[in-house]
């Protein structure tokens, strides 16, 4: 039963969030405009060697940036649409209802990867030669789930702020410049490091990376701490999500924005 | 105060106020002002690792760009709202001058745009080492507010287009992305393909990053007064474009009765 709803869930938010021209904008022509950027740059600072690093980080900007938006409002949207009093009461727990939508807004973002990658290799000559495809076939969804369920970490925090979106824009640039997706942390003040060892678009794309690019270290290290840093962000999330509800049942405040 | 001048300032506030997203403390600061701070240094960061370019000329960049998010979002938003909060129809029953209902509302959002701007150089002077040449702070501003009108004439041209299309969001959403690719922001132009020079040199910011780098570096008002004509020139463009839209579509929604159809 639970996993029929897991999957019926993801499966229709994945169609609607599909169907959203903001989603497409954000999950496949922002991350293709960026890696454009991105390939320019590092071809002009004589940097070629490294467009497939490029065009995969870019291909994970896509992905923050579609579960930043979609998980950050997710609740929040519910709410604007008039469902979220139907899916607390209905008899299924709430967490099984919001897990699948962050892990839809997480998943639409392997659109930006194929794009980017497909982008760089028309237009760039990217090497599409991977050098552990195993590794990488594993790295992919555990990226993703990892960081849809940072999405219903966000998801369940970001709903007891009425201004939720304003979170929403203002994270998007320091994810992307702090996890490393474009600019080696080794570049950013020290204090940064510890910070991006909490994020899973940190490990994500290093198991990405050492999956694809020969010569990197093996993925399995960065792999295991994305299912590590995923776990502990369901716990949270169950955790905060459950706070919520409890909160919002008590001051009768579900469907107050 | 003519009712044509209470129209053009009174109106435009009023319209500026109404952008309930914006204008609350939290949501402006975030918005306005933290996102393009990350920009700034997202961009600076990357440009310092790839060395392709100094430093200064992705904060020169970014900085200016910065200021086309006011123009462009704000612009569409200040027009293009009107028929999604359903407000157009009695809006356009008023005899209220066009041009004045229609310019008063670029006001707030040129001032808006040059706070953030100023917010984004002062970024780079106090994180990033920016140094702009002594002196050319008043040609550096001159150079942004005529860079900022553009803006927001092009965001004037978008919002007009909302008068009826349906999601014009996701236009002034890909046009503000594009121009951080096809304007110079942080790949110099001419490093670009033919294709996208093109489509750079004929929309706003390109010139006037250029003449705002010009002048950081030291060159004069004079020196790149032909940049910034080039920039004005397509700013009015642009303002008379969505002005010429903005009458066309109104008579057509009076013809046809479908203002506020979707």
């Amino acid at each position: 039963m639970a996993l029929r709803l897991f999957a019926k869930g993801w499966a229709f938010h994945l169609k609607t969030l599909t169907s959203s021209g903001f989603f497409v904008l954000v999950s496949v022509i922002q991350p293709i405009i960026f890696a454009s950027i991105a390939f320019f740059m590092y071809e002009q600072g004589s940097k070629s060697g490294t467009l497939l690093y490029v065009a995969l980080g870019a291909g994970l900007m896509g992905i923050w940036s579609s579960t930043l938006f979609g998980s950050g409002g997710a609740i929040q949207w519910q709410r604007w649409q008039g469902t979220l009093e139907i899916l607390i009461a209905a008899p299924a727990p709430f967490l099984l209802v919001l897990v699948p939508l962050t892990l839809a807004t997480a998943s639409i973002g392997l659109y930006s990867i194929v794009g980017t990658l497909v982008w760089g290799r028309i237009f760039f000559g990217v090497p599409l030669d991977f050098a552990h495809p195993l590794q990488l076939v594993v790295a992919l969804p555990v990226t993703v789930f990892s960081l849809g369920l940072l999405g219903l970490m966000l998801a369940s925090t970001f709903v007891l702020y009425r201004q939720a979106s304003a979170f929403s824009n203002l994270l998007e640039y320091p994810v992307w410049l702090i996890t490393g997706l474009l600019v080696p942390l080794s570049l950013l003040p020290g204090w940064v490091t510890p910070i991006s060892w909490l994020l899973a678009p940190t490990w994500g794309v290093k198991a990405i990376r050492d999956a694809a690019i020969a010569g990197n270290p093996s993925a399995w290290p960065a792999i295991g701490m994305c299912v590590l840093l995923g776990a502990a962000y369901l716990v949270l999330g169950w955790f905060f999500m459950q706070n919520f509800e409890r909160l919002a049942r008590q001051r009768a405040t579900l469907s107050l924005t | 105060m003519t009712a044509a001048a209470r129209v053009f300032f009174v109106g435009g506030a009023i319209s500026y106020r109404a952008l309930f997203n914006w204008i609350r403390p939290g949501m402006y600061v975030t918005t306005m002002l933290g996102s393009p701070l990350f920009q700034i240094l997202f961009f600076t960061y990357l440009g310092r690792y790839t060395a392709s370019e100094p430093e200064s000329f992705f904060v020169v960049g970014n900085a200016v760009q910065v200021a086309a998010m006011s123009g462009i979002y704000g612009m569409t938003m200040g027009i293009a709202n009107e028929r999604q909060f359903g407000t157009l129809s009695p809006l356009l029953a008023t005899p209220a001058s066009r041009p004045a209902l229609f310019l008063g509302r670029a006001l707030p959002f040129i001032a808006n745009g040059l706070v953030v701007s100023a917010f984004g150089f002062a970024v780079g002077v106090l994180l990033l080492d920016f140094s702009p040449a002594a002196g050319s702070v008043p040609a550096l501003a001159l150079v942004v507010l005529v860079t900022t009108c553009s803006c927001t004439a092009l965001g004037m041209f978008i919002g007009s287009i909302g008068l009826r299309a349906r999601d014009v969001f996701f236009a002034a959403n890909l046009v503000y992305f594009l121009m951080l690719l096809v304007c110079g922001v942080n790949v110099a132009i001419d490093r670009l393909p033919g294709w996208m020079q093109a489509i750079g040199n004929v929309v706003p910011l390109t010139h006037g990053i250029e003449a705002a780098r010009d002048v950081a570096n030291g060159s004069s008002l004079g020196d790149v007064s032909g940049l910034v004509a080039a920039e004005a020139f397509i700013g009015l463009a642009y303002a008379t474009g969505a002005y010429v839209l903005f009458r066309i579509f109104e008579a057509e929604g009076r013809r046809r009765a479908s203002l506020e159809t979707f």
